[in-house]
Formats: structure tokens, sequence, C-alpha cells
């Protein structure tokens, strides 16, 4: 295995957060500052408490998740593209690197900034609320599988999108909405049906309840299918990135 | 090269197909010897880069087989890219790294422990030690492509290659690159460069390829091809005007100037007789005199527009 290979595509990503700290970090971190403000403390001071707890501490999951999805897939999904669209891709193409090491290299890269951001966004939502998680470990779990599987599906984007735009389309067209639909900030209870019936159908809803669940030990699905469900998107990722590599779709003509 | 030697890099019946038809490579088959020079020559679009990204493992190939070294470049891919140096055709390099990192990335990427000394040599070799901290969106074109074939070499590649390295770059940084070339051969590396300098090829190579319509339509040492293909010509400088060409010299196809002062002998350069000694006692019997003489020798870039044209 080309370990310095994977060492040095994940330096090299590594490196890009540096240099850009404040997109990366600060403005996620400010973001979310935001969401505890005005809905943890000001409109959430209204509500009753969801399913036994307050609506500040409800949320935290998913906000982590929000982040986690968002971050994983821009990460990856940009540190792909960028050498597609400047053309220094060759040297990836040339080197000798199997298709398990640039993954390797890059998705870790991503992933781990993802999981570095959602243990910020944790230590934020400690300033405004007192935090109680549960299942520590099953929440690094959650977090590190989160971030895994959706920094291989942003891999993925990347290779696919020729433009700027479609490099963004998928994460604001899609993605969002699922998070948002997904009972990030209210338990699918609260809503009518068929509308309860149909969110049963967003995939997001299980890896934000198995979140939670790790948290509150409160959940909307039972925790083994929502591990079920990520472990097998994950698989389903990686399915698609060795076929991409394989055929060398988009990369290799 | 001892002929018991393998050749360093060995194509058999290569084609590429581009989605849509195209055919961009036809049956090439080609070898190249450890530690020679070879410049490969052709118009825009004869498909010279493809071969190139074909090897370095940028483009798959339709069929054929390449190997490098003796391993093949598909089955055996660690291998033959890791002895593989590519300068790419293009400038482009990672803006906002900087001279010292985007050769550290470029070493580790290719399997190597780091090396702060060999970059430093490769480095000083270039003359960039001097702009090792520096971005490269802040260096010149010509510092860029210096760049780039000290990332090639980052790895201390055996094989190299070097797309259009001079393209767009100004004479004197050219003879700074065919230096360079020149002290890389020396070490054992063998070399391989598009072109579309004859000057280039003339200057540095030890053979000369020429590829056209994905075909390479010729094959052979620099000085036997200029040796073979190369036409010769004599320059009489006349003390007289002639107003025609004697008939008694209509054998030897002379041509005379439209003032009259000059005739042109034009003969090739392989043979062992040229007609010289001829001519001059036929040009003494027909009271011809000359006041002064001289020779040229087709260029390299008037033997591959020929080849070219023809092969068209």
């Amino acid at each position: 295995m080309n370990i310095y290979g994977i060492m040095a595509i994940y330096k090299f990503e590594m490196a890009r957060t540096k240099r850009t700290l404040v997109q990366s970090i600060v403005a996620p971190v400010i973001t979310t500052s935001l969401y505890f403000i005005v809905f943890g403390a000001a409109i959430g001071s209204r509500i009753d408490q969801v399913s036994g707890i307050s609506y500040g501490a409800f949320i935290v999951p998913g906000l982590i998740m929000l982040n986690l999805l968002t971050h994983s897939i821009s990460n990856a999904s940009f540190g792909i593209y960028f050498p597609k669209f400047v053309g220094t891709v060759y040297e990836m193409l040339s080197a000798p690197v199997s298709t398990l090491e640039v993954v390797l290299g890059y998705v870790g890269a991503a992933a781990s900034k993802a999981v570095i951001l959602g243990i910020i966004i944790l230590i934020t939502a400690n300033f405004f609320i007192d935090l109680q998680i549960a299942h520590p470990v099953m929440m690094m779990v959650f977090i590190l599988l989160t971030a895994i599987s959706f920094s291989l599906f942003g891999f993925i984007l990347g290779i696919w999108a020729d433009n700027f735009e479609k490099l963004s389309i998928v994460p604001m067209l899609l993605v969002t909405p699922l998070v948002f639909l997904g009972g990030s900030f209210y338990s699918t209870d609260m809503l009518p049906q068929p509308w309860q019936t149909i969110s049963h159908f967003n995939p997001v809803l299980y890896l934000v309840s198995g979140l939670r669940w790790s948290f509150y030990e409160i959940s909307e699905v039972s925790v083994m299918l929502s591990l079920a469900s990520i472990l097998i998107f994950m698989f389903a990722c990686l399915g698609v990135v060795y076929y991409l590599f394989k055929t060398g779709y988009k990369l290799r003509s | 090269m001892n002929s018991d030697e393998k050749p360093i890099l060995r194509i058999k019946g290569l084609n590429k197909f581009y989605s849509g038809g195209f055919q961009a490579l036809k049956d090439i088959n080609l070898d190249i010897n450890k530690g020679e020079i070879v410049a490969l020559l052709g118009p825009n679009g004869a498909g010279k880069t493809t071969l190139i990204s074909v090897v370095c493992g940028i483009v798959n190939p339709s069929s054929g087989t390449v190997t490098v070294d003796g391993n093949d470049i598909i089955k055996d891919f660690r291998k033959t890219r890791s002895i593989i140096g590519l300068v790419p055709q293009e400038l482009t390099t990672d803006s906002f790294e900087t001279v010292f990192s985007t050769l550290a990335f470029s070493r580790g990427l290719f399997g190597k422990p780091p090396s702060p000394t060999y970059i430093e040599k490769v480095l000083r070799s270039l003359s960039l030690w001097d702009k090792k901290d520096d971005m490269i969106m802040t260096l010149s074109g010509g510092m860029k492509r210096r760049v780039l074939i000290a990332k090639a070499l980052s790895h201390e590649p055996t094989v190299l290659f070097l797309d259009e390295p001079t393209a767009g770059v100004d004479v004197n940084l050219r003879k700074d690159m065919w230096e360079i070339v020149r002290e890389l051969k020396a070490e054992g590396v063998t070399i391989i460069l598009t072109t579309h300098y004859i000057e280039e090829a003339e200057e540095i190579a030890d053979r000369v390829g020429v590829i056209n319509n994905g075909e390479i339509i010729l094959m052979e040492d620099k000085d036997k091809l200029m040796a073979k293909l190369g036409k010769k010509q004599l320059i009489l400088d006349l003390c007289d005007q002639l107003s025609a060409v004697p008939q008694s010299m209509a054998d030897y196809k002379l041509e005379l100037s439209d003032n009259g002062m000059q005739l042109v002998y034009t003969f090739t350069a392989q043979g062992d007789r040229t007609g010289i000694t001829a001519l001059m006692d036929d040009l003494k019997l027909a009271g011809i005199a000359f006041r002064d003489l001289n020779t040229t020798q087709s260029s390299l870039e008037e033997i591959f527009v020929n080849l070219v044209e023809e092969s068209s």
C-alpha cells in the first residue's frame, strides 16, 4: 500500500482547511450559535419540551447532523473537483496510487474535517445548553459513519460535476431540504398525516434519529435501523466510487 | 545500447479510440532504449499527448500493450508509474501551494518517503531554491514550467516525459531546459519529449519520431535521419552573369538565380558520390568561373514538413 501517497493527499487536503479557516470552521460555528440563540433561547423558550427534553437540547443532534452532512459533502466534492477544474488531477492519475488509497486520502481528510467541525459544534452547544450524552461511544460511531458516508457521496459528486453549479446544486436542492425535513428541528410526531408517513422515506430522518438516541435515548426509528441505513448508504457509495475509478468515469478518457 | 538489453519502454499494437469513435492512436509500435532522448514531432492533434497519457496512466488504451522496464502499465501500474515522471503541456499548478510543499506532495504521492535534502537538490538544479517558500501563483510562466519539471523529478524517476516542455518560454530559459535535459540524460534518465520546435529535437534528441494522424510515420536516429533525408545544396557565386544554364550541364539540374549570379546544385547527403567533382570539372570546361561557394543542409523542420505532407 502506498502509505506516503495517502498521507500526501490527506495532508494536502487538511492544509487547504488551514488556508480557509474562516470558511471551514469559524462560519459554521457562528451559524450554529445563531441557531441556538434564535431557536434555542428566543423561540425555544416559548416551545414546550419535545419528547421530554428542552427544545434547545432537542435540536443539538439535528444541528450536528446538518453540519456533518453539508461539510462532508462540500469538503470531499471540492477536494476532487478542484484538481479536475485546474488540471492538476493529471498528477494523481499518473501516480502509483490505487482507488482505495485515493479514497482514503480525499475521503479521510473530508471526513476528518467534518468530525472536527461536529465536535466544535458540540462544544459550542455546551455554552448554550446543559448537554447530556447518554451513549458517547455510539454518538462517535454515528458521527464517524455519517462523516465517512457523506464524504464518499461528496467525492462521487465531485467526480460527476463538470461545473461549479452542479457542485453546489445537490447540497443546496437535495441535502439541505432533506435535513430540514428529516426531524432535525422537530419530532415527526408533531406532523399531521400523511406527512408523518412521508417523512419516514427521508433517509436523513434515520441519521438524526440515531444520533439523537445516542444523546437522549429517544428515537423515532429503531437504533439498529438507523445504523443499518447508514452502513448500507456507505457501502453503496463505496461501490459507486469503485465503479467510477474502474471505468475512469469523467477522470480517465 | 547492448543488443541484449530490453527496451525501457515497449509499445505494441497500441490503439486508442475516444468516445464518438475518433481514433487518436493507430497501431503504435515503439521501443525506447534506456538512457536515450527521443523527440516526438507532429502537428497539433497528431496523437503525441494521447500517446504519453496512455503510458503515464491518464488515458486508458483501447487495445495493445505497453510495458515500462518490463512491467505492464495496467497490471503492474505501481511499478511503472513510480519510475515515470511527467511534465504536462499545460501550466497546471496548485496556485496556493508553495514551491517546496508542492514538491513534497508530489514525492509523497509517488510513494517516496520525505526527503528535504533531495527536494533541495532538485530545486537548486532548476534555480528554484530561492523561490522555495513562494506561492506558485506569484511565479512567472517560465518559473512555473520549472516547478512542473521539479515536481516530475521529485520522486527520482528513471523515465521522464516532457510534453512540449518549452512551449511559451523564452530563448534563454529554453536553452536552460536543454541543459537540464542533457544533465538528466547523463544521470541515466530516459527522456521522451514532444515538441513543436524542430530545433529542440535537432539540438538534444538521439532519435526522432514523427507522428501524424495517430500513426508513427518515422522513428530514426537523428543523425541518420538527417543523412538519409536531408538534402544538401551547393551554392556558387558566379564571377559573370549567366543568362541560362548551358545545355551541356542539363544533367546536373542546376538552378539559376533570378539575377543570373548564382548557381544552385542540389544533392542528397546519403550517397557516397555527390557529383561535386564532376560538376567542378564541367564548369571549368564550360568556362564558368565562380568567386565563392557554400553548402547548406536541410533542417529537421524541412524534413518533418515533407514527411507530414507526404503522409497526409
